[in-house]
Formats: structure tokens, sequence, C-alpha cells
């Protein structure tokens, strides 16, 4: 299973060509000096989430690809990094709460030390997409619990922009190990949605047992979906047994189950669903 | 009667008043204006909760709402604009004074009617904040009292009635971001603070708004980390605030007008403050922040009557002074050790007990080598001066972030160490500090009596000379990055712990997690982020984990621990009543058992907490109040 983004998680995704911005009021285009600058400021603000050398951490995009799904131009990537992305972990400058807020100058820098590492050649096209939406909707058994553009199960994430957010490394590693990312908890200033797809096991005071995973969960109460996709809203206190674990709902997709030519084939089905 | 710029149509008020009162009304209400007490009101032999309340409605059209409640049998102050009347009344003197008034056509907006119980709305001396235990309806300091313990000797909530406990009132603050803030309430008055400098008063029993105040913050403000703000001291007939744009200012306590205003660093250059002040006789005491701005740290002390600055303790010494040589260079010009939480008093041995922030640049040790004094350090203080009398530092050549700026409570207990049977029982100081360890020190003399890790620690398997741990070779962050537990966010942070001397023990929020801590050189900048590289959540190591922690300060042993569902940024607050508060993250608000940790009963706020829990009582009953999302509340019973 994935990390847990919520739908619609979609931080910087690339999509243009050009290496540089077309509608360029940076003033420190291509300047190496501004570019290291912004590197300073790029760890201190970026890369919790985008990784060092942006090359994509646990919850941001790989900002080294050329395209970028939400920005084209700089003027652009300057917006959303003042302004955040909406409905994403992608905050506005300076309201993360951890980390300081950027001055344009220094925004300015970090576009500008992104730019400097923008791959230019895009990676060759890897596996058959139409042959990995058969696999998805079909013997792979994925959309039993996952979700893209509308179609699918709802007892995992909605994987319809997962590949603007991911690395595809990132996503293979979350198919051959499910469980591997679900162990890492949201830190609090990404946590915009608690759903972390923890898989849980209740038993009720009537004695019925309900497996599923948690939709949200406090000290005193738990919300859960079970696999047939019922919400049960639950008071902990009046359970016989709750039982939760970091160990996915999703089975482990080994090389005996799914080749890795199957996998590269479903992986560039996501892909292409997320370059729309 | 809210802050400057109240209106026009309060202005109407004063028809008929002279027109040097109206001046004195536009310019705003300087110190004195309103005819304050020269001497204290009697506090002593007056039961609060025997006093016969008499209402005392008093409406204007330009003053909607507000009913001043008037206690019979006490005084009554009503200033108006040329001559206070005022003096012992009894209820009947009430409603002579009231018939006055009316005959006078003049009601209350203008009428400052403060009659009160025992110390009612009397000036807040720094006699009745050394005895704040005559007054547990009372929380007039940060944590309660001098001594930092976040204890109330409240009991009529407790540990049998808690179940039943019911929320009296929300108030909105109507700010985004994370409300830290910790309420006073001094005689039915609440008062606290919100995000964006906004402060404000409520009566205490309705959460209906006296005055506010929102500070005009310049655009290019530099705080590191939310616009926060931890609330107000009081002193006199003024509360006290520290800005985001780095002044301290003083407003009326009655008015929220503003009083004095002081600039005390240049913001641009990454100072600001958010700590709650503390009031020592007649000194405003505050600390600053900008560890992530490479400042120069300092503590303040400012004459709370005119704002003069009395004292600053710079936190890193100067060339030539001592301390100097711990800082490689001129690395002490931009070393940080900021001072951004509320520390303590001792009024026996007049000290000022006030924890320092980490060194600067905070994940880079290179060009900064030595122990970089007095970053991550406990100083007491002389009061009156601001000279140093000892330090302890916690954390030497600190590189993972880990600010020792966590209340230092004064506590008595004794200690097992044979070698301190001399301080057993006596003048302790404790300290749960962000690397992960629970450090005691003699107050007397600073000297360490044990260090116990109280949560997942990998940074130190050894002791100095003195027993105090330090970091092993491995621990420093590398370019790439390195694990390290606790992570940059601390075993503990900011957030309030309390002593219960009931249970004698010791309770803090805890959290476990692991950072990656990378470091890369960095030029400083004024004004710019310095913090030699950044860290990130740990994805080998366990998920986070967070817990309220119940530790015997004698043993560094863990009594009992409650795990939240994930880690939680809020204070403690232990009571008479044999509860323990604490907040969490998903926006509970949660009473516990002292003795045992059971959850007795639990609220859902609806926001996450940030903030420090207090205790009061208004009319003989006692409230726990408690901030969370933008709203404070207060819980009662039914």
């Amino acid at each position: 299973m994935l990390r847990p983004w919520r739908v619609g998680l979609v931080a910087f995704v690339l999509i243009g060509i050009s290496a540089h911005a077309t509608d360029d009021r940076n003033p420190f285009v291509g300047d190496a000096k501004a570019a290291k600058a912004g590197e300073y400021q790029f760890r201190i603000n970026c890369a919790l989430c985008h990784g060092l050398g942006a090359r994509g951490g646990g919850r941001g995009p790989d900002l080294t690809r050329a395209q970028k799904k939400h920005t084209h131009s700089d003027a652009e990537m300057f917006q959303v990094i003042s302004n955040g992305i909406p409905g994403t972990a992608m905050p506005a400058n300076g309201t993360n709460g951890q980390g300081v807020g950027m001055t344009d100058e220094e925004i300015w820098q970090i576009i500008t030390y992104i730019r400097s590492q923008e791959v230019k050649a895009p990676a060759k096209p890897v596996g058959n997409a139409e042959h990995g939406k058969n696999l998805f909707y079909g013997d792979a058994n994925c959309s039993l619990c996952h979700m893209v553009e509308g179609k699918g199960g709802r007892v995992g994430p909605d994987l319809t922009g997962v590949a603007g957010s991911r690395t595809r490394a990132a996503i293979i590693d979350s198919v051959r190990n499910p469980s591997r990312r679900l162990a890492w908890g949201l830190t609090e200033a990404t946590k915009e949605f608690p759903q972390e797809y923890e898989s849980v096991t209740v038993v009720l005071a009537e004695g019925k047992e309900v497996k599923g995973v948690t939709l949200n969960e406090d000290s005193f109460s738990v919300q859960i979906m079970d696999t047939s996709e019922q919400i049960h809203l639950l008071e902990k206190d009046k359970l016989r047994s709750f039982q939760k674990t970091r160990q996915s709902t999703m089975p482990v997709y080994g090389a005996d189950l799914l080749s890795d030519k199957d996998l590269d084939d479903i992986v560039a089905y996501l892909t292409s669903v997320g370059a729309k | 009667m809210t802050g400057p710029g109240a209106g026009k149509a309060e202005m109407g008020v004063y028809r008929g008043y002279p027109e040097a009162s109206r001046r004195r009304w536009r310019r705003g209400w300087k110190s004195g204006a309103l005819a304050p007490r020269k001497a204290p009101l009697p506090c002593a032999g007056l039961n609060p909760q025997g006093l016969k309340a008499v209402t005392l409605p008093i409406r204007d059209a330009a003053l909607k709402g507000p009913l001043f409640h008037v206690a019979a049998n006490v005084v009554v102050t009503a200033n108006i604009a040329h001559g206070a009347v005022r003096g012992a009344t009894t209820g009947q003197d009430v409603a002579k004074i009231r018939g006055f008034l009316k005959a006078k056509g003049i009601l209350a907006a203008w009428l400052m009617v403060a009659a009160f119980a025992s110390c009612a709305q009397a000036q807040v001396t720094f006699e009745r904040l050394v005895n704040s235990a005559k007054e547990p309806q009372n929380w007039m300091t940060y944590s309660g009292d001098y001594s930092g313990k976040r204890f109330s000797t409240l009991d009529q909530i407790n540990a049998k009635n808690a179940h039943t406990m019911v929320a009296k009132w929300v108030y909105q603050t109507a700010a985004t971001g994370k409300l830290e803030t910790s309420p006073l309430v001094v005689d039915g008055i609440l008062y606290a603070t919100a995000q964006d400098n906004r402060a404000f008063a409520l009566d205490a029993r309705t959460g209906r708004p006296i005055w506010m105040y929102q500070r005009q913050l310049p655009s290019d403000i530099r705080p590191c980390c939310g616009r926060v703000n931890r609330g107000l001291a009081i002193l006199g007939d003024k509360v006290f605030l520290g800005t985001l744009d780095a002044h301290v200012v003083a407003l009326d306590s009655k008015t929220g007008n503003v009083v004095w205003d002081v600039v005390a660093a240049d913001y641009r250059t990454g100072h600001s403050f958010t700590v709650a002040p503390l009031a020592v006789k007649n000194l405003i005491v505050i600390g600053i922040s900008g560890g992530e701005y490479g400042v120069r740290g300092f503590i303040d002390a400012y004459d709370a009557e005119t704002g003069q600055r009395k004292w600053r303790f710079y936190t890193v010494p100067a060339r030539g002074e001592p301390g100097n040589d711990s800082w490689e260079g001129d690395s002490w010009k931009t070393g940080g050790a900021p001072a951004w939480n509320t520390g303590t008093y001792d009024p026996i041995t007049n000290q000022i007990f006030w924890p320092t922030g980490n060194p600067a640049p905070s994940n880079r040790g290179a060009g900064r080598a030595g122990d970089n004094l007095y970053s991550n350090s406990l100083l007491a203080l002389n009061a009156d001066t601001g000279k140093m009398n000892w330090y302890f530092q916690f954390t030497k050549h600190d590189q993972h972030d880990w600010d020792a700026t966590q209340v230092p409570v004064m506590i008595d207990v004794k200690t097992p160490d044979a070698k301190t049977s001399d301080a057993a029982g006596k003048h302790l100081i404790a300290q749960a500090d962000r690397n992960g360890f629970f450090y005691v020190l003699d107050r007397s003399t600073g000297k360490l009596l044990s260090a116990t890790a109280y949560g997942k620690t990998t940074w130190s398997d050894t002791r100095d000379g003195e027993g105090r741990p330090i970091a092993n070779q491995n621990a420093s962050p590398t370019l790439e990055g390195h694990t390290v537990c606790p992570g940059a966010l601390g075993t503990t942070n900011f957030m309030a712990p309390t002593y219960d001397p009931q249970t004698g023990l010791f309770y803090v929020t805890a959290r476990d997690q692991c950072d990656i801590f990378s470091t890369a050189p960095q030029p400083y900048e004024a004004g710019h982020a310095f913090y030699g590289s950044a860290y990130f959540p740990s994805e080998e190591a366990e998920p986070y984990r967070g817990f309220l922690k119940a530790i015997d300060p004698a043993t560094g042993q863990i009594k009992w621990k409650f795990e939240h569902t994930s880690p939680t940024w809020s204070g403690v607050l232990s009571t008479a009543g044999g509860l323990v508060f604490s907040g969490d993250a998903e926006g509970n608000f949660i009473a516990f058992e002292a003795a045992s940790g059971k959850p007795l009963w639990h609220f859902q706020m609806g926001g996450a907490v940030y903030a420090a829990p207090m205790a009061f009582a208004v009319d003989g009953k006692e409230y726990v109040a408690m901030a969370a999302g933008s709203a404070i509340y207060a819980f009662g019973l039914p």
C-alpha cells in the first residue's frame, strides 16, 4: 500500500519542457551564486518534504524532473511557494510551523536552485500504460481497494495523482513492501488530514469482529472503514478489543505475484494518469 | 471600551466632561490617568466563597451587554472624570452610588465600577505575586506562581467529580495558526493572548470580552515558528506583552490601552518575542527569540511603570567577558542562545532562573567550536541587576536544535544520591530538557544532582565529571544526514510541565521521535534563516509516539505514562483535586487521575492543542481553562 496521501495530494509535478522559465521575472536566472544561496534555503524550508537535493522525499515530489504539474514558469513557481497548493500538503510560505518564512529574494534563490538541479533529458518512458490499466482493473486486483479517476475501491488511497507526488522508485517500493512507508508516521506540519491507513481489528460489544483501515482516531474514538467499505464510528471504551497495526492491509506483491515488467506497466498507467 | 480606536460612538459617552478629560482620552490613557490606587487593597482574611454577590446591571447605549457584578461589603471604585468615588462601602453604598450616577445621567461605559471580593481589581503588587498561594482563585503569572509548578491548590473539581465536567464557555479569538497562550486570571478577569499579538480581557465567568488589543505588525516580521504568543505578565494596573516585532508593550489592564511601548531589538535581523514576560518586583523580565536567525540572545528587564530598560543580560558573552572563549572566532556575534520561554523566580534568594536556547547555526557546529556558552543553559540571575550567579549547560556545543527553553521548576524533594545529601529536600530546580534527559540541580549553586533519560535518546552514552550527559562522536549531523534521537523537536519542547506537591510527581508532555540531521556550510546573512542545514523525519525509525509522563524527581523514574494517539504540544496542569489536565493533537482536553494516569474525563475541543491549561475560581466556582484551535475554553462542574 502506498503512503497515505490524501486524494489530490499532488505537489509540484512536472510538465514543461524548457529547463528555464518562459515568464521570468526571476532576477537570478542562471546565477550560480544565487542557486547556492537557494540551496541553503531549500535545505531549511523545502527538504523536509522534497528531500535533500530536491530529488523527492517521503511526501513531496521529485523537483529535479523537468516537467512540473503545478508550475511552468518561474513566476508560477513563485506563486506556489508563496501561497501553497490548496488541497495538498504544500503549505504557503511560512505557515508550516516549522522553519522560517522566506523573503521574496530567498524564494527566487530557491527557484534558481531548483532550476539548476533539473534533469534536462526526460527519462525514457518505461512500461506499457494500456496493459498496466488492464492489470490495475483486472488480474492485479489493484482496483479492489484503490481508485483512479473515480473508478475502483475505497479501502486504500486514491492513486489518481500519485505519480505526480511520488518518484517511480517510491511507487515500486510501495507495491513490493506495502508496510514500509506505512510505518512512518506523519508529522503535524503536514498532517492536514490524519488518515494513515493503519490496519485495525476490533471486536464490538456484541462480539462481532470488524477488520479494516482507520479513517481517523483519537484516544477515545475511532472511525473505521471495513473491507466491504462500511464505515464504523466507534467509542473505544465500548469495544471488547481494539488492535491496530502498521502492517498494511495490502498484500505484499512479490515478483511471483507481479512481475517487474507488469509492475512497470502499472506504474506507466499511473504516470499517464498523473500527467494529464 | 476596547483598545485604541474604540470608535466615535463611544466618544459620545463622554459628553459633559471637562475638555481635559476628553483630550486625555483621545491621546490615550497614560499611566495614572485612571487614578490607580497607590496601595493594594487588603487581601487577607476574606473568603471569596463567602461573599454575597450583588448584581448591578449598568447599561449604556455604547456598552451593550456587560454586567458588572458588585459584591457587597467590599470596596467600590468609581472613577469618574474628575474625581473618583472611592472608598470602603457597603451594599447600601453601592445603591447610593448607583443613584448618584443615575442622577448625574452617567452610566457604565465611563464608570469603572470595581467592586470586589477580597483583592478584587486591586493592583497586582509584587507582594501578591510572591504570596500567590494565598489567592488560589487567581493565576497571576505564566506558571501560576513564581516556582513554575503550574499547580493549583483548588480542589473543588477533583478525582471524584471530574467525570461530570462541562464546558462553561468558549471564546473565539478569530486568530489562525497555533494558539500557545496560557491565560492569567486576576479577580474575575481573564487575560490572554492570541496570534499576531492579540491580547484581550474576558469576564472569566462568561467569556465575554471586556477589551481587545491587536498590534499592527510590520509585514516583514520574521518569527521562526508561527506568529505565536504564549501570554502576558501582570503587575500594578498593567499587563505586559512581548511582540513579534520585538517590542515590549504595557497595556492598561482595564482598557487595553497602550501605556508604553518600547523597542527591544530590530525585528528585521530576526529578533522577536513570543514568550510570556515575568513580573518581578517592579521589573518586567523577558527573553528574546531568534535562534534561527543568528541573533545574539538576551534577557531584558524593564521598569514596569516607565518601560525604561533596567538591565540586559546577553546570553552570549562578548569578547573579553568570561565564557567568550567557548566560541570560535567571531561566531559569538551570531551565536543565538535565545531565551524564549518564561523562567521562574526565587524570592528568598532574589534569583531569576531563565533557560536559553540553541547556539546558531543550529545544525552546524563547524565554525563555532567550543561549548558555546551560555546556549542551552539554565541561568541564575540576580533579579535587581541581571548579573549571573551561576549557569548550568544542559547540552554543550549543541548541533541538534535542542533549545533548553523548558520551564525550570523549583521543587523540594529528597534525592537518593549520597553525595548530595546536604541538599536533600532543599532548594532544587528540575528541568525536563528537550535533549531527552530530566535534570535536577541544586538551585543554590547550579550543581547537577541527577540526569535521567525520560524518553528515547541515542545521542549520549557517557557522562562528564559532573554527571552531565555528553554527546557521542557519531551523533553529529553529516552532509547527507544521520539519524539521532530525540529529533529536532525534542523529547519535550516549550510545552509547560507541572509539579504536583501532593503526589510528588513531575508531569511532562514527551515525544519519541528520531530525525535525520544534516549539515551544510551556510554564510550568515542578517535577517535570513541561519540553520546550517536541516533535519528530516527518519524513515527508518519507529513511528512518532507521544506521551504524558509522570516522573519522580527523586529517582528520575517514570511512575506512569499515558500514550496519546500522536505526539502533542500541550502543556500540563496539576491541581489539589488529585487531577492532572492536558490536551492532545486530536483536540481532546483530558483530566487524568494524578496518582495513576487514568483518564477520568475528556472533551473534544475541535482543534489541536499547543497551549497550557490553568485553573482559577470566580464566585467560589472552580474553572479550568485551555486554548485549542483558535478558541479558549473554560470548563467547570455542571
